[in-house]
């Protein structure tokens, strides 16, 4: 079973269109970069995954489950990283994981948290407020956000916007950890260099389909701009 | 690892007033915002209208619910604006819980806020103006109005801070949506404090409990419209 | 859909029509009332576009609540188009009410319990629109206006029965049969033809200018359309 597959999905906006009959499929433990130009919509179709977008034709299964009929347990078992780290500034990192534990309906949350503050190097800091964390600490403990309920798919749109050099080789430590957990992954990059390393399958969204989609072995990392480019240049 | 999904709606819904709490716990911005407004609002009105001790008595539910009216907007901007803020309302969306139960934890919140505001205004109010308001009838037409108020205000803030124009339109939205609340509830405020009988307060007590119910039921209704793309 | 139909052209002429020979009935046939004298003419524009604005509005709720279950944008437009007309429609209801109490109490302004209630929706309406115009996403300002419009006229009846509770106060000035009335009158048969009419003309001018602007945001989302496809 995949675990996710999506068929024929189209998402309008009033008048626009955005995607075209996005057929798209990820097995168990993939780890799929979604690459793309800016409008190609990229994040409209991570959003639509994340369940926080309807779809308005088509369906998408994540998991075993249809959304959006069956949004509460795709939910459970979905992990979502966005450019914003959905984290509450005046609380501190504790208190958010505490919270989100909560929302996700988890018990023994003191152990949890203690393991996602360690996956993600934040130990130290748990009873700091999130407004005084940088961005890189913001985003490392989204990802602790999102992967508290242990879920089966995680999603990330973007994760290295913003991040400095220190910042982002840290983040990878972290994505490093997750991938080898298991994890079904999907992710948005603009950065190919970081993401040719980490990525199994590369996937081109142009023009609100799938306009191409190769193999760690078919593309390699230093093969991959040159990839990318003819696609989209071709589409 | 699951529990039923009532306890699991009542826990999310929970968590989100304890999050809410503690975060203004710390902050102290949004109680501080909205009580030296309504500090302020009364001030001003005692200088605007310069009324006699009768006048006074007269008018004090006017300007209590005035004061609660304005004074509740800031805090019900601010409590929405914490959800855009960071994206975070996406991360109560992604929560495997109905929506209505985010609905319910905003508005129970921002009501706890209302009635702390409140328990503080009134006191000082007594003092200031030498008028007594412990009074039980008093405080029931507070709590029915602030219901009320609060739960319309909710789902009305939850669309304004979706917009470019977020904290204008707020009392814009807001206050021709209340009108029946603010009515009946200084006429009730009025006839408990000059102790009329309560054949007088009857029927606004009963209007502020129908628009109490109806906008509940509508605002947790329409909640996800508001917020699902 | 260029070319206006033959049937629209044709009400747009009745409906002028009809205005006319409404006003001359309203001016030259209605006898002058007794007590009140020709101000009292006023009344019946006064109610006919206080019922159009109304209608309006009912509308706008029904075309809300339809938008919101089957996500059709065409029932936006509809929705905005009775929103405007409804505003219109009631300002002429809340201005004429306001030129008959001049002469008579000699104030500009009763709180009378309608008078005031069409206020109030009149100010729904308007920041039903203010609504709108913060908004981008065409879906999103079309479902918030749907439920803002829902609730702005659930919230209206109500309004007016917390306004009446205020009646010991500010007693019922405006209208005729209601005993408590100052300003009742009763109606000659002339006047009765006179404030029919005038209520038939007006929902006809109203259906006539509501297709006329439904037809215009029909137009103006075909426009948004073909620009989006040009710059595609």
């Amino acid at each position: 079973m995949m675990m996710i597959s999506v068929n024929k999905l189209i998402k309008r906006f009033g008048p626009k269109t955005i995607l075209r009959g996005l057929n798209f499929e990820v097995g168990s433990g993939e780890f799929v970069a979604l690459l793309g130009p800016n409008g190609a919509g990229k994040t409209t179709f991570l959003r639509v995954l994340a369940s926080l977008s309807a779809p308005s034709l088509g369906e998408v299964n994540i998991a075993g489950f249809r959304l959006p009929q069956q949004s509460a347990a795709v939910r459970q078992r979905l992990g979502v990283v966005l450019h914003q780290p959905l984290l509450y500034g005046d609380l501190t990192a504790e208190e958010n994981l505490q919270f989100y534990g909560k929302m996700y309906s988890l018990s023994d949350l003191g152990d949890r948290i203690v393991e996602i503050l360690d996956l993600v190097g934040l130990r130290g800091r748990q009873r700091d407020l999130v407004r005084t964390f940088s961005r890189g600490m913001q985003q490392r403990l989204s990802i602790g956000r999102a992967v508290i309920h242990d879920p089966d798919v995680i999603l990330f749109d973007e994760p290295y916007t913003g991040l400095d050099q220190d910042a982002s080789s840290m983040l990878d430590q972290v994505l490093l950890k997750i991938a080898g957990q298991g994890k079904t992954i999907v992710m948005t990059s603009h950065d190919l260099s970081r993401i040719a390393e980490l990525a199994s399958r590369f996937d081109v969204i142009s023009r609100g389909v799938i306009a191409a989609s190769a193999n760690r072995n078919q593309v390699g990392p230093n093969n991959l701009l040159k990839f990318y480019r003819e696609v989209v240049n071709v589409h | 690892m699951s529990i039923s999904p009532v306890k699991a709606y009542f826990r999310s819904l929970t968590a989100i007033v304890w999050k809410d709490l503690a975060a203004e716990l710390r902050s102290r911005e949004l109680i501080s915002a909205m009580l030296v407004f309504a500090l302020l609002v009364i001030l001003i009105f005692n200088f605007s209208l310069d009324l006699n001790p009768r006048t006074r008595q007269e008018v004090t539910a006017g300007v209590l619910w005035v004061t609660f009216a304005f004074a509740g907007t800031l805090g019900l901007n601010r409590s929405l604006a914490i959800e855009k803020d960071r994206g975070c309302l996406d991360g109560l969306l992604l929560a495997p819980v109905d929506r209505s139960s985010i609905y319910f934890g905003k508005a129970v919140g921002n009501l706890i806020f209302m009635f702390l505001v409140e328990a503080i205004v009134l006191p000082i109010y007594s003092v200031l103006y030498n008028v007594n308001l412990f009074n039980p009838g008093l405080i029931l037409v507070i709590v029915l109005g602030s219901i009320g108020y609060v739960a319309v205000g909710t789902l009305l803030a939850s669309m304004a801070v979706q917009t470019r124009t977020r904290d204008v339109l707020l009392p814009i939205l807001l206050f021709p949506l209340v009108v029946p609340v603010l009515l009946s509830a200084v006429k009730a405020s009025t006839g408990f404090l000059e102790g009329l009988p309560m054949t007088e307060i009857w029927g606004s007590l009963n209007l502020l409990v129908v628009y109490d119910l109806i906008f509940i039921a509508l605002a947790f209704m329409f909640f996800d419209y508001i917020v699902e793309e | 859909m260029t070319t206006k139909p033959l049937a629209l052209k044709i009400l747009d002429v009745t409906s002028i029509v009809l205005l006319l020979v409404a006003s001359y009935l309203v001016f030259f046939y209605a006898p002058m009332e007794m007590v009140m004298g020709n101000v009292q003419r006023v009344f019946y524009f006064h109610v006919a576009s206080g019922w159009v604005g109304f209608l309006s509005f009912f509308i706008a709720t029904v075309v809300g609540v339809i938008f919101l279950r089957t996500s059709d944008l065409k029932w936006d437009t509809i929705g905005l188009a009775a929103v405007e007309l409804g505003l219109v429609f009631s300002f002429i209801n809340i201005v004429t009410g306001s030129i008959w109490a001049r002469p008579i109490w000699n104030t500009w302004w009763t709180w009378d319990p309608r008078l005031v209630t069409a206020t109030i929706m009149e100010l729904i309406y308007a920041a039903y629109l203010m609504l709108r115009q913060g908004i981008e996403n065409p879906v999103r300002r079309a479902r918030f206006g749907a439920v803002y419009a829902i609730l702005g006229f659930v919230s209206v009846p109500i309004s007016y029965f917390s306004i009446r509770i205020w009646r010991t106060i500010h007693p019922v000035v405006i209208g005729t049969g209601d005993p408590d009335a100052l300003g009742s009158f009763n109606m000659t048969a002339p006047m009765r033809v006179t404030f029919f009419f005038a209520l038939f003309t007006f929902t006809v001018i109203f259906i006539d200018l509501f297709w006329n602007r439904v037809r215009l945001g029909r137009f103006t989302e075909r426009i948004e359309q073909l620009k989006m496809k040009v710059m595609a």
